[in-house]
């Protein structure tokens, strides 16, 4: 299949960037978005133009690091799904397909489709952990949990921390990702003791980090791979509420956040 | 104190505030909706009901002001958000396309604002007189009276006042929804309930208040 | 060099207890006096540096990746054992220790497997206590499933996600670590070299990845955790990233490497689907818990699987191994499978695959039992193929998995540069010749938690000279090769991408080092790869500056040690004339065509010393013995 892409170009974090046009001839449907970009950057290379930079490790929607805005939609055309799984047969022979990297304030542009998301390990930073160091913990079965609690805490512990709530969201808020951690832990006995200063830490990192608030539009919970609820901000939300009306001050906000 | 103001200061504390005034707001609209309906029992109906609460003297005023309170910062709230919001992503998209979010989820701001206006223009109409024909004769005491003077064969008013209800609506299809997300009522057996109901709401609201002018435009109500 | 792997004295129950009593110890107070350089952020690399931060060291740890979380141990699916013996069914600790060294086919410490199998138990208590949520039953107790070449269930898992949730605990104790500012994170930094003074190692040197700045950070120890070199093969189902660079830089200055050919081909991949293909992707091989393997009866059937009758089906697994069946051990699996396709039964377009059948499991227990078990491998599966395996049978075929060499380490994960620990799949590790399923995590795990934090304190409160001035000779050394090293890379401007040697190279470890090796298939890599790594200096064409984000960059350097590298698996591969485990020479077989192993010459564990540029490396001998776990073919059958 022939398709023309137009790929956001930015040489450096302070450069100017633009959208470019390139031709991507003889492509296979069977391929993986990535692929095609990987068969469109060797043409460039022999052509002695500067390969486009996009980030990707696994290849197998697990590790989060690929993530681009195609044709407007965080991650492409197909829901539930990471960039890297993404396969040429969603796209029709000779489609325009536009290419852009995240956008948030709190995702700075690195070099082309390349962004920082430093933002977010530093909200987990902030709380998203159960204190416990290693040795001092009880037998794995000390503490039984209802099937049901775990296989909900599991489905918000899948967040690949990829970015594309941030990303679909139309205040680039990072609500989704700091939900998912903030249930998966809250859910579990484990993550109890640290429940309410956990929230209340989290949401000022984020906050501090300059992601936007969440306004409740859903697009987050469409655009990720892992189909993360928005139930889940609910539940954060309560958490912050109830944290911020009783728990004691010594769960503090941490200015700091972190 | 020191808890209240970082609360206030963080997204989420701003948007629970926003919900709760939101919902005064919502309680208000819908006895209000409610009242104006008594219109339709004929003459001296509409106006007992306002004397009657003109009659509970302090109260009304208390109530009054918790109204302007929560309006105020309900539009205070929506224009820090807002902000916050915009400046969030400084650099736009070439392209972006919505995929769930609702029309009234993405016109709370301008919908807001166009009831901003409204309400405005509404209180010189039907308060304090300035807007309404019967001016500067104006008595806010004749409540049916005045009701009738603003909208017989004034369609430009009738259409200001429906399209404000229409925006209404869906300000309330998106608001009801999300004010309970906001603060946090969701249950796995609710949420399907919770979309239905927001939009049931707002419908009934912005139908029964769209009644009042429209029938009253037809010259159905004497 | 001597090979001293300091195993401890008495009783293998023993050992370990005794090690951790005889080590010595660093007051408290001096922990924080002590740097530790922690390259990876992977299982082993993150629970290393979460655990040392705890203790109070300080660390600074490193991962090329934008975020620590992002290991590729984030992409193990199936489980992680432990000896917990939870289901009842007859596990125990040493049943374990016994599996594990029996899978590895007699080629691993028998000490350090019984440390891991002791130490598996601790693990799952951690993570649980971490907030990982394994799967559990109605009761609320944990679940276990069997896993392959187990005849007990001792694997647990969090659906088909069980490494992401495992590094997601250790990175989140990670990350609890640096909010404390015990440990220093640098992300997307790259290490490209070590730096040995007097013979200890006292720092690395590494490459910002953003701004292309190259600089050295210095320490009292350095631990590698930097995980397996799968890649060498260009396809395998590692991580686009993954790579030899930090081991072998390490080799190159004066680290030995361990069983360098010991390489896993996992059985239950998806086949390739054209050349443009940049990985290949694993179905967890807990899927042959209930798939079942077969292919036609006769070569070249091309009927659609559904209608080719029972009777003209040949489940060979079933067939050769009656005990085992499907679950039959990865190498095995692996190599029946290139048989039947060597025959010419293999499916799909290509001919390159096996049917992996889940209709008499759907049958059996009801597609819903089975969408709970395998939902998102048979969704990423579909998404992959466009084939929906409710319906017809998945299409199969072995891939490159899991590197069992690695840098030789003793007891204590040093390597033979004294202050060089090596943790999980970078170390040549506990597995021999053939690990067993969802053992790697425990190991990575292991190694970070619990073993290497005892360790390496001893090292250290032997006494250290410290960080060495930034100025010291040797440093600048190291610097200059490195700076050097790049240049020459953007120099070359030749006509080809580094890509399309890294291909090239794939294919010829794939056709001559890969799941069966033969005398003359080596000798014959042996005299092309030098030929492509001249060819690579020559005219490879690298883009760009060395001073900014450059992935062209990053990729040509990986590349060009494992041009050097897989020339040193092909040596170590051709010196070993015996099968062992992943390790299969044609030449040494049973009459079956079973793996034959040669205990009498082969028992030792080869570790090469680099001799320098155009020597051939030197092959040091550890001598194995078995003391606990008698000396036997491996029969599955
Ligand atoms: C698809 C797949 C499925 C698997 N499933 C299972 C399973 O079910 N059960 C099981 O037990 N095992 C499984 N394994 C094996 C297991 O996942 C790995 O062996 C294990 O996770 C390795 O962990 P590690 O910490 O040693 O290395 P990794 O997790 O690979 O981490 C390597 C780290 O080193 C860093 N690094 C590498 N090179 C450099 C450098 N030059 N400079 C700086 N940093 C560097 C990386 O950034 C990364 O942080 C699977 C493997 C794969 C590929
Ligand atoms: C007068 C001008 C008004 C403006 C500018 C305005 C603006 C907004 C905005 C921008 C929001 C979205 C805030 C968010 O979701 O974070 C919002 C929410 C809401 N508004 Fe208004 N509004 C106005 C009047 C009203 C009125 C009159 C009502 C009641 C009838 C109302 C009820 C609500 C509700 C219930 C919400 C939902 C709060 C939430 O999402 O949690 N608003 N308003
Ligand atoms: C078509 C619909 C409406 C009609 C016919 C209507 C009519 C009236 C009338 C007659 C009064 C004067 C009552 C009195 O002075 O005793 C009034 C007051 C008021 N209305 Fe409305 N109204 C409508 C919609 C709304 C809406 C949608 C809002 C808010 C979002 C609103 C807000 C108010 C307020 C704040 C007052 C002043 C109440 C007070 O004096 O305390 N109205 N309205
Ligand atoms: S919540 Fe979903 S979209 Fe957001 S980071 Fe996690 S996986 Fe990505
Ligand atoms: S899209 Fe944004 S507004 Fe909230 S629900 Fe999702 S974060
Ligand atoms: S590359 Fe890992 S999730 Fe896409």
């Amino acid at each position: 299949m022939n398709l023309t892409l137009l790929v956001w170009r930015q040489a450096s974090p302070s450069a100017a960037g633009r959208m470019e046009r390139y031709e991507a001839k003889g492509m296979s449907p069977d391929m993986s978005f990535l692929e095609m970009l990987d068969v469109v950057n060797e043409g460039l290379i022999e052509r002695g133009e500067t390969p486009i930079a996009f980030e990707h490790d696994c290849r197998e929607g697990i590790c989060g690091s690929c993530g681009l805005m195609i044709d407007g939609v965080a991650h492409g055309p197909m829901s539930g799904t990471a960039t890297c799984q993404l396969h040429m047969r969603s796209f029709r022979d000779g489609a325009t397909i536009t290419i852009e990297p995240w956008r948030a304030r709190a995702f700075p542009v690195l070099r082309d489709l390349v962004v920082d998301r430093g933002a977010f390990d530093r909200i987990i930073q902030a709380g998203g952990y159960i204190g416990v160091a290693t040795g001092n913990a009880p037998d794995a079965n000390a503490i039984p949990i209802a099937k049901d609690v775990v296989d909900r805490a599991m489905d918000a512990a899948q967040c690949i921390g990829c970015g594309a709530c941030v990303a679909a969201c139309p205040n680039a808020s990072a609500m989704l990702f700091t939900a998912a951690k903030a249930t998966h832990l809250g859910l579990l006995p484990q993550g109890q003791t640290e429940r309410y200063r956990r929230a209340l830490r989290m949401v000022t990192r984020m906050d501090i980090e300059g992601f936007g608030g969440c306004t409740n539009f859903g697009e987050c919970q469409e655009a990720c791979p892992k189909e993360i609820s928005v139930d889940t901000i609910a539940r954060l939300n309560r958490d912050y509420l109830k944290a911020s009306l009783v728990a004691s001050p010594s769960a503090d906000g941490g200015a700091d956040g972190g | 104190m020191q808890w209240l103001l970082s609360f206030y200061r963080s997204t989420i504390g701003k948007k629970i505030l926003m919900a709760v005034t939101g919902l005064l707001l919502v309680g208000f609209v819908v006895s209000h909706m409610l009242a104006n309906l008594l219109v339709f029992q004929g003459p001296g109906k509409l106006d007992e009901y306002a004397a009657f609460l003109r009659g509970t003297g302090g109260a009304l005023w208390v109530a009054r002001g918790g109204l302007l309170a929560a309006a105020v910062l309900h539009v205070v709230l929506a224009l820090q958000l807002t902000r916050l919001n915009q400046v969030s992503r400084p650099a736009r998209y070439a392209r972006r396309v919505p995929q769930v979010s609702t029309l009234g989820s993405r016109s709370m701001r301008w919908g807001g604002v166009l009831l901003l206006a409204f309400i405005v223009y509404h209180l010189l109409h039907f308060t304090f007189g300035p807007t309404h024909p019967s001016y500067p004769a104006f008595d806010h005491a004749t409540v049916h009276a005045n009701v009738l003077t603003a909208f017989t064969g004034r369609w430009g008013v009738v259409a200001f006042y429906v399209v404000a209800m229409g925006a209404l609506g869906l300000h309330l299809s998106h608001g009801v929804w999300s004010m309970l997300q906001t603060v946090g009522v969701n249950h796995p057996n609710l949420n399907q309930g919770r979309r239905r109901l927001a939009q049931a709401l707002a419908a009934v609201v912005a139908l029964g208040f769209a009644a009042v002018p429209i029938a009253v435009g037809l010259g159905w109500v004497r | 060099m001597e090979l001293n792997a300091r195993i401890p004295s008495g009783p293998i129950e023993q050992k370990w207890d005794r090690a951790k009593f005889e080590n010595k110890l660093v007051n408290p107070a001096n922990k924080r006096k002590h740097t530790v350089l922690v390259v990876g952020s992977g299982l082993a690399g993150a629970s290393a540096a979460a655990t040392l931060g705890e203790l109070g060291y300080r660390v600074e740890c490193f991962c090329f990746q934008d975020s620590p979380r992002r290991a590729h141990s984030i992409a193990a699916q199936g489980g992680i054992n432990a000896a917990k013996n939870y289901q009842n069914d007859g596990d125990s600790i040493y049943r374990l220790f016994y599996d594990t060294v029996k899978g590895g086919d007699f080629r691993s410490r028998e000490a350090n497997v019984y440390r891991l199998a002791q130490i598996s138990v601790e693990i799952i208590d951690q993570c649980v206590a971490q907030g990982v949520p394994f799967a559990r039953e109605y009761g609320g107790l944990l679940a276990n499933r069997s896993f392959g070449g187990a005849q007990v269930s001792r694997t647990f898992y969090a659906r088909g996600q069980t490494g992401q949730q495992l590094l997601l605990g250790a990175y989140s104790a990670l990350e609890r670590q640096i909010a404390a500012g015990t440990v220093r994170m640098f992300p997307r930094t790259e290490m490209l070299d070590l730096i040995v003074i007097d013979g200890r190692a006292r720092g690395i040197v590494v490459r910002d990845l953003v701004t292309g700045r190259i600089e050295p950070h210095f320490g009292d120890a350095v631990v590698l955790g930097t995980g397996g070199y799968s890649n060498v093969f260009y396809l395998s189902t590692n991580a686009k990233g993954c790579n030899v660079t930090a081991t072998y830089r390490a080799y190159k200055r004066g680290a030995a490497f361990g069983n360098p050919c010991f390489t896993q081909i996992h059985p239950t991949c998806i086949p390739v689907s054209g050349d443009y293909q940049s990985k290949l992707t694993l179905m967890s091989e807990s899927l042959r818990n209930d798939g079942r393997v077969w292919v036609p009866k006769q070569k070249g059937d091309t009927r659609r699987p559904r209608s080719i009758p029972e009777a003209e089906r040949d489940y060979y697994l079933e067939r050769k191994y009656p005990s085992f069946g499907n679950l039959a051990p990865r190498d095995i699996a692996s190599r029946s499978a290139k048989e039947v396709c060597d025959e010419g039964r293999g499916v799909g377009e290509n001919g390159l695959g096996v049917y992996l059948d889940f209709a008499d499991a759907i049958g059996r227990l009801g597609e819903q039992v089975i969408r709970e078990r395998y939902g998102n491998l048979f969704e990423m599966y579909q998404r992959i193929t466009d084939e929906d395996p409710y319906r017809v049978p998945m299409r199969i075929f072995p891939a490159v998995h899991y590197t069992m060499g690695g840098l030789w380490v003793d007891y204590h994960l040093m390597s033979t540069v004294p202050g060089l620990f090596v943790i999980g799949e970078a170390n040549f590790s506990d597995h021999g010749a053939n690990r067993l399923g969802a053992s790697a995590l425990m190991q990575g795990l292991a190694d970070g938690y619990f073993v290497l934090p005892h360790t390496i304190g001893d090292y250290l409160a032997r006494g250290t000279p410290g960080p060495p001035d930034a100025g010291h000779a040797d440093v600048r050394g190291v610097l200059e090769a490195v700076h050097e090293r790049t240049r020459r890379l953007l120099a070359v401007q030749g006509a080809r991408t580094v890509d399309s040697f890294h291909r090239e190279l794939g294919r010829v470890m794939w056709d001559h080092c890969g799941m069966a090796r033969n005398d003359a298939g080596l000798r014959k890599a042996l005299a092309r790869i030098p030929e492509i790594r001249e060819e690579f200096w020559r005219n490879v064409r690298v883009l760009g500056e060395g001073e900014e984000l450059n992935q062209s960059l990053e990729k040509a350097g990986r590349v060009a040690d494992f041009l050097e590298f897989g020339e040193l698996m092909c040596r170590d591969a051709l010196h070993r004339r015996e099968s062992c485990g992943g390790h299969f020479r044609e030449e040494s077989q049973t009459p079956e065509g079973e793996a034959l192993r040669d205990d009498d010459q082969y028992a030792y564990v080869a570790a090469w010393a680099y001799a320098g540029d155009g020597r051939e490396p030197v092959l040091h001998k550890e001598p194995l013995a078995f003391e606990y776990v008698p000396l036997a073919t491996r029969s599955y059958k």
